[in-house]
C-alpha cells in the first residue's frame, strides 16, 4: 500500500518502538503534523522552544535507556536544534533528530526558512542523513536508530524535504540493518581481560574510575559485583553518578575539578587505575601529567578513539562495558583462586586505612548558618527526603555540582546533568522529558537561576502537557561559578555575573500556571521542600541561598588534582591559582 | 598527550569509504575540527562504484597519526583505513604545467620534459603544458627545471597510493585474464584460489 512519505515516517517511529515524540511544528514538517493528526500510538509534546525538543529527548532516553526522538521544523528551528545534538554528542545520548527541508528542488536556493541542516549538524551528530527519495525513508530511519543506540550511543539527525513528506510511496522496510562500514566491537579481547584480571588481582593501590558508558551499557550489577569481589574504591565521574552507589562503602565518590579530595588524592597515588566507560576528560584529571603518575592504567571503552588519546593507557581493553565486565569477572574469580600473597593482601589492608584516613582528614564539608541557606544544606534535605529514588535534572553551574556532591544517589538511570557540553538551560527541558518517559514518578530539576532562565518558557510545556516537575532554584542572584572564579583566580575584578533578583520567581511560576513558592531561612527548608513533594502540580521553589558560597573542593583549571583548594583560600593561594589558571 | 614520542613525518593513508554524499564533507570537517594537518587528498571512485578510495597525506608522530586514524574509522561512512607509509606501497601524483615557451627556451622544455618522460599535452605560439606523473621527489625536480623558464600556471592532483600486491597471486591472475572467470572481477580477487 502507498502512503505519504509523512505517515511512513510516522509508521517507521512506531516500528522503532517510539511512544513519545517532543517536537514544534512548522512550514517544512507540516505535512507529518497533518499525518500526525488522525494517526494512533505516538504521544507528541509541544515544546516552546526547538532546543527543548532535543532536551527532552535526551532526558527521555537517559531515564529509559531507549532513543529519544524529537521533530522539528527546517532552518531556524534546525539551528536551534543544534546546541542540543551537540550535548547529546558529548554525552553520547541516543537520539534521532528530524527536522523538516525545504523541497529537493528548491536546496540550495536561499528559500524561506532553509539551511544547510546536514552540513551544519555534521560536526555535532554522530551521523546525519538528508533523504531525497521516499523509498529511502524507511531504510534511512531503521538505520538512524540503530546507529544512535549501538556502539557507542549518539545523536543522529534525519533531514526531511518537504517534497518527501508529501509524496506518495511504498513502505520499504528491510528487517534487518547491515552496514559494512559500522561494525562497533563488543566484546573485550580474551587476552586483554585476562592481563587486566591479573593486575587488578595483584595491585597494591587499586582504584576503578567509572563513568558513563557503565550507565549506558546497563552494567551497574556487573560493577558492583566486580568491586565488591576485589574490594576496590571506585570513583565516578560527572556522568558516571548512579553507576555506583554513593553509599556504599566503597564509594569515594566523584572525582576530578570538583570531586572530593579522597577521590583524588587515591587516583593520585593509585597503582592501577581501571577506566570504565569514562574517557579522561579534562575536567576530570587536571593536568595530564600529573593525573595518576604512578599508576598502570587499564581503558574498557567501546570507542577505540577514546583510548589512548589524552592520557596513554597500559592495557586498552575495547568493548562494551557489560560484557567486559562480566568476562572480567570471571577472570578476576580465576585469579583470586591462587591465594594472595601476604605482602599484597597488607597493602590491600593499609590502603584502604589510607583512603578512611584522607576521608577523615576532607570529607565533603560546608560552614553551618542559622541566618542565610547554605546550597550544600538544601541538596541534602533533597537526598534526605527521596532517598535517593527521585530521578534528578540539574542545569549547568554551582547548583550542579552540589548537586553531584551532595546528593546520595542510588539507581543507575535516575541522573541526568550535562556533562561534556555544560549546556546551561539543559534542566527544565530534560526534567520534562523524565517526566514524559516517567510517568507518576518524582522528577526533581535542581537548577540555579542564571541557567533556569536560559528554558523557563518550557513551564508552558509542563503545565499544558501535564508534567509535575519539580524545581528547586538554588537562587544566589547571580551567574555563581563564574562569580567563583572572578573571586579565586581573577582577584575579585566581579564582570557581568549579576542577576538581581529579577524575575519574582514565584510568580513566573503563577503566570505559567504552576506553583509557586519560596524560602528564605534555613529552618523552613525542609517545610518548603516537603509542600513542594506533595503538591501535584509543577512546582517552583525559589530557594535564596547564600550568593557567597563556593564549591569545594575545586581544582584550578591546568592544575594537578593534587592542588585542590580546600576552603575559600588565602591571598597567597589565590595568586597560585591565578598563575595555574590556563585560560579558560 | 604527554608523550609524543615519535619524530612527526608524512604519512600516506588510504581510505575506503562510502561514495556518498557528504562523505568529503565529513572527512575534510574532521580534519579541521580537530586540527589535524592536511597535506594533500585525493578522491575517486575505486572498480566499485559503490566504494570510493582516498588518499590523504598528513603530517604529524605517530600518536596524531594513530587518532587520526582512529577518528577516521569512527566516521560511519568510513569502510576501512590503512597507513601505506611504512608498507610496500607505490605513490604517484599528477602534475598539469603550462610553462613559458620563448624560442630560445623552446628546445630546452622539451628536453625536460623528455627526461621526466612528460607529454606535451598543448602547445601555443608561446607556451607548452606538460603532463607529467611520478612520486613527489620527481615532480618537484621537474618543477625546480622549469622554473627559469617561467611558469605560468601549475596544478597538482595531491598524492594517489596504492599498496603493492603479492607477487605470485598478480601472475595467476594475468594468465586467467585470458578466459573470463569470476575471479577475474578485481573485487575478488582475494578468493581468486
Amino acid at each position: 500500500m502507498r502512503h505519504s512519505g509523512a505517515r511512513i515516517v510516522l509508521e517507521c517511529l512506531k516500528r522503532e518502538g517510539v511512544d513519545t515524540i517532543f517536537g514544534l511544528p512548522g512550514g517544512a514538517v507540516l505535512p507529518i503534523y497533518d499525518a500526525l493528526y488522525d494517526f494512533e500510538g505516538l504521544r507528541h509534546i509541544l515544546v516552546r522552544q526547538e532546543a527543548a525538543a532535543g532536551h527532552a529527548a535526551e532526558g527521555y532516553a537517559r531515564t529509559t535507556g531507549k532513543v529519544g526522538v524529537c521533530l522539528v521544523t527546517s532552518g531556524p528551528a534546525a539551528t536551534n536544534l543544534v546546541t542540543a545534538l551537540q550535548d547529546a554528542m558529548m554525552d553520547s545520548i541516543p537520539i534521532v533528530a528530524f527536522t523538516g527541508q525545504v523541497p529537493t528542488h528548491l536546496i540550495g536556493n536561499d528559500a524561506f526558512q532553509e539551511a544547510d541542516n546536514v552540513g551544519i549538524t555534521r560536526p555535532c551528530t554522530k551521523h546525519n542523513f538528508l533523504v531525497k527519495d521516499g523509498k529511502d525513508l524507511g531504510p534511512t530511519i531503521r538505520e538512524a536508530f540503530h546507529l544512535a543506540k549501538t556502539g557507542r550511543p549518539g545523536p543522529v539527525h534525519v533531514d526531511l524535504p518537504k517534497d518527501i513528506l508529501v509524496k506518495e510511496t511504498d513502505l520499504v522496510w528491510p528487517e534487518k540493518v547491515h552496514m559494512r562500514s559500522y561494525n562497533p566491537t563488543y566484546d573485550g579481547h580474551p587476552g586483554q581481560i585476562k592481563k587486566a584480571a591479573r593486575l587488578i588481582a595483584r595491585a597494591r593501590k587499586p582504584v576503578f574510575y567509572v563513568g558513563g558508558g557503565v550507565i549506558s551499557s546497563d552494567a551497574a550489577a556487573e560493577l558492583r559485583q566486580l568491586a565488591e569481589l576485589t574490594q576496590v574504591p571506585v570513583t565516578t565521574t560527572l556522568m558516571g553518578l548512579g553507576a555506583f552507589p554513593s553509599a556504599h562503602p566503597l564509594s569515594i565518590e566523584m572525582l576530578g575539578m570538583h570531586g572530593t579530595y579522597y577521590a583524588n588524592m587515591a587516583v593520585h597515588h593509585s597503582d592501577v587505575l581501571v577506566a570504565i566507560g569514562a574517557r579522561f576528560d579534562d575536567r576530570v584529571t587536571g593536568k595530564v601529567d600529573m593525573f595518576a603518575p604512578h599508576a598502570e592504567i587499564v581503558h574498557i571503552d567501546i570507542d577505540p578513539s577514546s583510548i589512548s588519546k589524552n592520557i596513554k593507557v597500559d592495557i586498552p581493553i575495547v568493548g562494551d562495558c557489560r560484557r567486559v565486565l562480566k568476562a572480567l569477572l570471571a577472570a578476576v574469580r580465576e585469579e583470586l583462586k591462587e591465594e594472595m600473597p601476604s605482602a599484597v593482601r597488607e597493602a590491600r589492608k593499609q590502603w584502604a586505612e589510607q583512603i578512611v584516613e584522607w576521608r577523615e582528614k576532607a570529607p565533603l564539608a560546608y560552614e553551618w548558618s542559622d541566618d542565610v541557606i547554605k546550597p550544600q544544606y538544601v541538596v541534602q534535605e533533597i537526598s534526605n527526603l527521596t532517598q535517593g529514588e527521585a530521578f534528578i535534572v540539574t542545569g549547568v553551574g554551582q547548583h550542579q555540582m552540589w548537586a553531584a556532591q551532595y546528593y546520595k544517589f542510588k539507581h543507575p538511570r535516575h541522573w541526568c546533568t550535562s556533562g561534556g557540553l555544560g549546556t546551561m538551560g539543559y534542566g527544565l527541558p530534560t526534567a520534562m522529558g523524565v517526566q514524559a518517559a516517567n510517568p507518576g514518578k518524582l522528577v526533581i530539576n535542581i537548577d540555579g537561576d542564571g541557567s533556569f532562565q536560559m528554558n523557563s518558557q518550557e513551564l508552558a510545556t509542563c503545565f499544558t502537557e501535564g508534567l509535575p516537575v519539580k524545581t528547586v532554584i538554588i537562587n544566589n542572584s547571580g551567574h555563581g561559578m563564574v562569580r567563583q572564579w572572578q573571586r579565586i583566580i581573577y582577584k575579585e575584578r566581579y564582570c557581568a555575573i549579576d542577576l538581581p533578583g529579577i524575575p519574582d520567581w514565584v510568580k513566573l511560576a503563577e503566570a505559567y500556571g504552576c506553583v509557586g513558592l519560596r524560602v528564605t531561612k534555613p529552618s523552613e527548608v525542609v517545610l518548603a521542600l516537603e509542600k513542594m513533594l506533595s503538591t501535584p502540580a509543577p512546582v517552583i521553589l525559589d530557594v535564596c541561598v547564600d550568593k557567597d558560597e563556593c564549591v569545594f573542593p575545586m581544582v584550578p583549571a591546568g592544575g594537578a588534582n593534587t592542588d585542590m583548594i580546600l576552603a575559600l583560600p588565602t591571598r597567597e593561594v589565590k595568586d597560585k591559582a591565578a598563575k595555574s589558571q590556563t585560560g579558560f | 598527550m604527554q608523550n609524543g614520542n615519535s619524530e612527526p613525518r608524512k604519512h600516506t593513508i588510504s581510505v575506503q569509504v562510502e561514495n556518498k554524499f557528504g562523505v568529503l564533507s565529513r572527512v575534510a570537517g574532521l580534519f579541521s575540527a580537530r586540527g589535524y594537518n592536511i597535506e594533500s587528498l585525493s578522491v575517486g571512485e575505486t572498480i566499485d562504484p559503490t566504494v570510493s578510495r582516498m588518499t590523504i597525506v598528513v603530517h604529524g608522530d605517530e600518536f596524531v597519526i594513530e587518532q587520526v586514524m582512529k577518528q577516521l574509522h569512527k566516521l560511519v561512512d568510513v569502510i576501512k583505513v590503512s597507513d601505506l607509509t611504512d608498507d610496500n606501497h607505490v605513490e604517484r601524483e599528477l602534475v598539469l604545467v603550462r610553462v613559458n615557451a620563448e624560442p630560445q627556451h623552446r628546445a630546452e622544455i622539451l628536453r625536460v620534459g623528455d627526461i621526466f618522460r612528460a607529454k606535451v599535452i598543448d602547445v601555443t605560439p608561446v607556451s607548452y603544458t606538460l603532463e607529467a606523473t611520478g612520486d613527489e621527489g620527481k615532480i618537484e625536480a621537474m618543477i625546480e627545471l622549469l622554473k627559469p623558464m617561467g611558469i605560468q600556471e601549475l596544478v597538482r592532483t595531491g598524492k594517489v597510493a596504492i599498496a603493492r600486491g603479492p607477487k605470485t597471486r598478480a601472475r595467476k591472475v594475468v594468465e586467467a585474464s585470458k578466459r573470463p572467470r569470476v575471479s577475474d572481477d578485481p573485487r575478488v580477487v582475494g578468493f581468486a584460489d
